[in-house]
């Protein structure tokens, strides 16, 4: 087994463009929800009565620099907000369970290049597991007691290289990021929708008296549209973050399978997993994108169905170990 | 006007991209070149750990002196050899002898759940493990670098300066089989 197998890259590649298509929609609602504020209620387009005075967005510059603000706080703080939350502690050497999991995450830096991450164990009986960290050189690697106890080594391997990939891939970046921007999108939502209460509709927000009635038919269309994303806003994030990462799922699975060259041994791992679909009561909500499997043990994740997969964070685990089998087959 | 921009643009536009390709290929060669003395350094590191961790089960497993013997054996080879194919040959029995020894283990229940003989077996698994992916990794270095030497218009820029396919590492069959072994830890 000298050669990665072609269909991991290809996985690979897929999964990559879905990521950068929902980083773009996220950072267009971003935008237009700024617009559609300079729009209606600090009546940017003052047009009325002829003459035409020039747009200056001041809310779409001001939304994006919150979101960038907001990202880069959560670049630097996130991941040790994250650690502190779950009671994760660094891995014992002198416990023998800690060690091999030291042991398993050495052979996984080793087989993926990547430097040595820094290691967790979170004191839940309920096996999971989770990346953090802006970059690979600030990488954490965090699995729960549960994990190490009820995983044999090649199981273990399985999920670490799972976690390992996650880093590789830069998921861990990118989760920080998109929780970043969730958070400014709500956050700007909800300021929308308080001045649209507070405002009314011939509001006298803004130094020109920005009211504005009829106007052209184009003009109430997306005035419609933006109030309903107003509205929305919350959950359209919400199932952004959650695709995001589902399709990150994946990809972790495909990278686990290049480092250890078996598919198996996670595919095996995330079967007694699921078994154990206790929630992780040490993890957060707010965490639960960055598991292995989703902390909360909701059945929703066990569907595949429309609705279902639109609030579920993590693939179907049935899914996920149909294609390591795959992968396992197209091998021999 | 425009045309003159144009004509100024194209070969600034070709050279940063060829720039780029060659960063590219540079880049490549040096994760190969750190990959290879990884390997080196796993290697190391198994020759310094296995007097310590023999030294700890000794008393313990008198009746498999020989499989013990038969691992400092081919650890003193490992260390002795100076050639690059004697040391691959030397490596490679060393390898075999651990396997044997974490095969005969398995033989012995009694001494299987014995807390320093549990961490010797964990600790052979592991460094043979690293080893062994440190091997993969550098082999799957090896095949994106060469492979990017192949793929136009990378070609050009690999063929301009010299650039030369990296060699594959050979994995033996034997060496292979030894990170099976199966050591569950329930």
């Amino acid at each position: 087994m000298t050669t990665a197998r072609p269909e991991l890259w290809e996985e690979q590649a897929r999964n990559r463009r879905a990521t950068a298509f929902l980083i773009i929609a996220f950072i267009a609602l971003l935008v237009v929800l700024g617009f559609g504020f300079d729009l209606f209620l600090m009546g940017a387009r003052a047009d009325r009565g002829g003459a035409t005075v020039p747009f200056i967005p001041i809310a779409a510059p001001i939304a994006l620099l919150v979101g960038g603000l907001q990202a880069v706080g959560g670049y630097y703080g996130g991941a040790s907000a994250v650690l502190a939350s779950s009671r994760a502690r660094p891995a014992d050497p002198s416990d023998p369970r800690e060690q091999t999991l030291l042991n398993v995450v050495s052979e996984m830096r080793l087989a993926s290049g990547l430097p040595m991450p820094k290691v967790y164990v979170v004191p839940d009986a309920d096996p999971n597991a989770f990346a953090v960290g802006r970059d690979p050189e600030h990488a954490a690697i965090t699995v729960t007691r549960g994990l190490l106890e009820q995983l044999d080594r090649e199981e273990l391997q399985g999920v670490v290289a799972h976690e390992m990939g996650h880093v590789r891939n830069l998921d861990i970046r990118t989760m920080t990021l998109v929780a970043a921007l969730l958070g400014s999108l709500v956050l700007l939502s909800d300021f929308a929708a308080r001045s649209i209460r507070f405002g009314g509709a011939g509001g006298a927000r803004g130094g020109r008296g920005g009211s504005r009635r009829g106007g052209e038919p184009l003009i109430i269309l997306f005035f419609v549209v933006w109030i309903a994303l107003v509205l929305l806003t919350p959950f359209i994030g919400q199932m952004m973050a959650f695709a995001v990462s589902r399709s990150r799922e994946y990809h972790a699975d495909a990278s686990a399978a290049e480092f250890t060259r078996n598919p198996i041994g996670l595919a095996r791992a995330l079967r007694k997993i699921e078994a154990a679909a206790a929630p992780t009561t040490a993890i957060g909500r707010g965490s639960a994108h960055l598991c292995i499997a989703d902390p909360r043990g909701r059945a929703v994740n066990e569907r595949e169905g429309r609705v279902a997969s639109l609030f579920a964070t993590h693939p179907p685990i049935a899914k996920r170990i149909a294609i390591l089998e795959s992968m396992a087959g197209a091998r021999a | 006007m425009g045309f003159l921009l144009v004509f100024a643009l194209v070969p600034l536009l070709v050279v940063a991209w060829a720039i780029g390709l060659y960063n590219g290929l540079v880049r490549l060669r040096v994760q190969v070149e750190s990959a290879w003395k990884q390997i080196d350094v796993q290697l190391k590191r198994r020759h310094d750990l296995i007097p310590n961790l023999v030294n700890t089960v000794k008393g313990l497993m008198k009746f498999e002196q020989e499989t013990l013997g038969k691992v400092m054996e081919a650890r003193a080879k490992a260390v002795g050899a100076t050639t690059v194919a004697e040391k691959s040959a030397a490596e490679s029995a060393l390898s075999q002898s651990i396997g044997r020894f974490l095969a005969v283990v398995e033989n012995y229940p009694d001494i299987k759940s014995n807390q320093s003989v549990l961490k010797l077996q964990e600790e052979l698994t592991t460094t043979e493990n690293q080893i062994g992916f440190s091997r993969q990794h550098y082999n799957d270095l090896v095949m994106r670098f060469n492979t990017q030497q192949q793929i136009f218009p990378a070609s050009l820029v690999a063929g301009m300066f010299g650039f030369k396919p990296a060699e594959f590492l050979q994995i033996e069959a034997g060496e292979r089989a030894v990170p099976s072994v199966d050591l569950s830890l329930t």
